[in-house]
């Protein structure tokens, strides 16, 4: 572990890795420096920093957020990314627990169906499905939730299936003996050991959802703009994009995912990587 | 048990069921219809058999962008799990602050990719711009801005997979090989890279799937510009929906065409997966 040959060979894997994640930071950082500069110059000179000519202060911030009404996006964002989460975890952890346990022909259709619309693109059933929102009324922040719902119910169903397998029947069995119903045997003991699975779900779900352009876009993009659809908003028709309110709303849409990351890091890299492996 | 499960069957089935059926089921039957259609709302279609598959191919619109979807997945592929790979191994050698590291690396998987699309259409422009040019001045630029683009967003995601993988092999194993002398490059081809074989098909597949989707970045980033000649597919659907009046259908049948190559991935990801399942068994 000492010898000064190991020693060093360390050093100059550790400079090299610092200077990677610097070019890892970068982009962001750039972003962040750009966001308090006068529109004028950030396609001139992305790379600087702001001096006494192109500090904008707040300015960029206050006109971004005037112009995509940041405010309705972040809460329009926030509520259905939260009732989207919430919906999913519980639709599909009960949906998840019949599947596995009570088999015939329906439940193994159901199943199959859930797995194979987890490889279709979206782009298959954008435009069908957008009619038909439109016509059921689905076009609101409350509507939408019952589109992510079915959209996610796929990988939900299928991560909570696929650990309710795992768990032995035995506890369900007594719970059932003793005269709990199929709700109270669920509730009570089921749902509590679905922890874990329940936390990827929310997250794989969480950022889904949050970062989802298309859906909202073409279902209620008019009327209410998640924070995505406000941005590509600010790109207009054909005129030219107003790089200073773009870079200020980039970093406001970046804070929220930045915090939540640090806050939640280990649950959500164990959860990608539970989403990818079993995805 | 069954029997007391079904007298429930409403309660458990049908919210998420319901959701499916009306968000997925039902515009998935009738968008496999509606390819054989002639419509402008979902409603007032006349059949007309393979038209909209032939008119597809009225353009080079579709084959350019699977043309350079394929260019862009390949190349993408290989760079990131190169570098996924390379990453992982850094980091599982030891050294000091690996984990704030990981978190840096990790970090712009979960920035959305219209943002993603915006951070790099500033940085590439402004690379651009002492030549007087910007992203969309050529398509070569677009191409290889979208590769960048990528790369970053996903070196962590696939890093994180890779790490599981290396962390997984037994350190008998790598003790085992190397008291029979087993140098660095042999160590990493005879133990490591076999022994990760399931990540490298995992990664592998993730990233030609995600490749073939990608479409907030090339939205936001391109939008196709300049002259459809950076569009994708998924893109090149969207614009033919929604750009293009009287395509409805050919749209439809091109998201028909381009959701059989996606399962195609998908199937021969699941065969692979089977075949290792059956050789460790």
């Amino acid at each position: 572990m000492s010898t000064p040959k190991k020693r060093s060979h360390q050093i100059i894997l550790f400079v090299l890795l610092a200077i990677l994640a610097l070019f890892f930071l970068a982009p962001m950082l750039i972003v962040f420096m750009n966001s308090f500069k006068s529109k004028f110059f950030i396609s001139s000179e992305p790379f600087k920093f702001p001096n006494a000519d192109t500090f904008t202060g707040r300015e960029n911030y206050i006109e971004g957020a005037r112009k995509i009404k940041f405010a309705n996006a972040f809460g329009y964002s926030l509520f259905i990314t939260v009732f989207s989460v919430i919906g999913i975890s519980l639709a599909t952890s009960m949906l998840g627990w019949y599947l596995t346990r009570v088999k015939t022909w329906f439940t193994t259709t159901v199943y199959y169906l859930l797995v194979f619309s987890m490889i279709v693109p979206f782009q298959m059933v954008m435009f069908t499905m957008s009619k038909t929102a439109n016509m059921l009324h689905l076009d609101n922040p409350i509507g939408i939730l019952v589109l992510y719902i079915g959209f996610g119910a796929g990988l939900g169903t299928f991560m909570f299936s696929g650990f309710i397998k795992t768990i032995p029947l035995s506890l369900e069995e007594a719970a059932m003996i003793d005269g709990a119903t199929a709700p109270q045997t669920f509730f009570m003991i089921v749902y509590p050991m679905l922890k874990s699975t329940a936390i990827t779900v929310a997250i794989l779900n969480a950022m889904w959802v949050w970062n989802d352009y298309l859906l909202p876009y073409l279902t209620i993009g008019i009327e209410y703009k998640t924070i995505p659809v406000a941005i590509q908003y600010l790109r207009g028709g054909y005129g030219a994009v107003d790089m200073g309110a773009m870079m200020a709303m980039l970093v406001l849409a970046m804070i929220p995912i930045i915090i939540f990351y640090l806050a939640m890091q280990k649950h959500i890299i164990q959860g990608v990587i539970a989403g990818a492996v079993k995805g | 048990m069954q029997k007391s499960i079904q007298k429930y069957a409403a309660l458990f089935v049908l919210p998420a069921l319901t959701c499916f059926v009306i968000a997925f089921l039902v515009p998935m039957i009738m968008g496999v219809v509606l390819s054989f259609f002639r419509f402008t709302t979902v409603l007032d279609g006349h059949f007309i058999g393979m038209e909209n598959y032939r008119r597809i191919f009225i353009d080079r619109e579709f084959t350019n962008a699977l043309i350079f979807n394929i260019r862009f997945t390949l190349i993408s592929v290989v760079t990131i799990n190169l570098g996924a790979f390379a990453l992982a191994l850094l980091l599982t050698a030891g050294i000091k602050g690996t984990n704030v590291f990981r978190t840096i690396f990790f970090m712009p998987n979960l920035i959305g990719g219209i943002v993603l699309g915006w951070i790099w259409n500033l940085i590439i422009n402004g690379v651009l711009y002492s030549k007087g040019m910007t992203v969309v001045s050529d398509p070569k630029y677009g191409f290889w801005g979208l590769v960048v683009l990528m790369n970053w967003q996903n070196i962590g995601y696939m890093m994180v997979i890779y790490i599981a993988g290396i962390q997984n092999i037994p350190v008998e194993l790598i003790e085992a090989a190397k008291i029979d002398g087993a140098g660095q490059g042999t160590l990493l081809k005879s133990v490591i890279i076999p022994s990760i074989a399931p990540s490298i098909t995992i990664c592998t597949f993730l990233t030609l799937t995600s490749g073939f989707r990608l479409f907030d970045q090339n939205l936001a980033l391109t939008a196709g510009d300049p002259g459809k000649q950076t569009e994708m597919l998924a893109l090149n659907i969207f614009n033919t929906f929604y750009g293009r009046t009287g395509f409805e259908g050919v749209g439809q049948a091109k998201a028909v065409l381009f959701t059989i190559l996606v399962a195609l991935i998908a199937l021969t990801q699941l065969a692979f997966s089977r075949k290792r399942e059956e050789e460790a068994a």
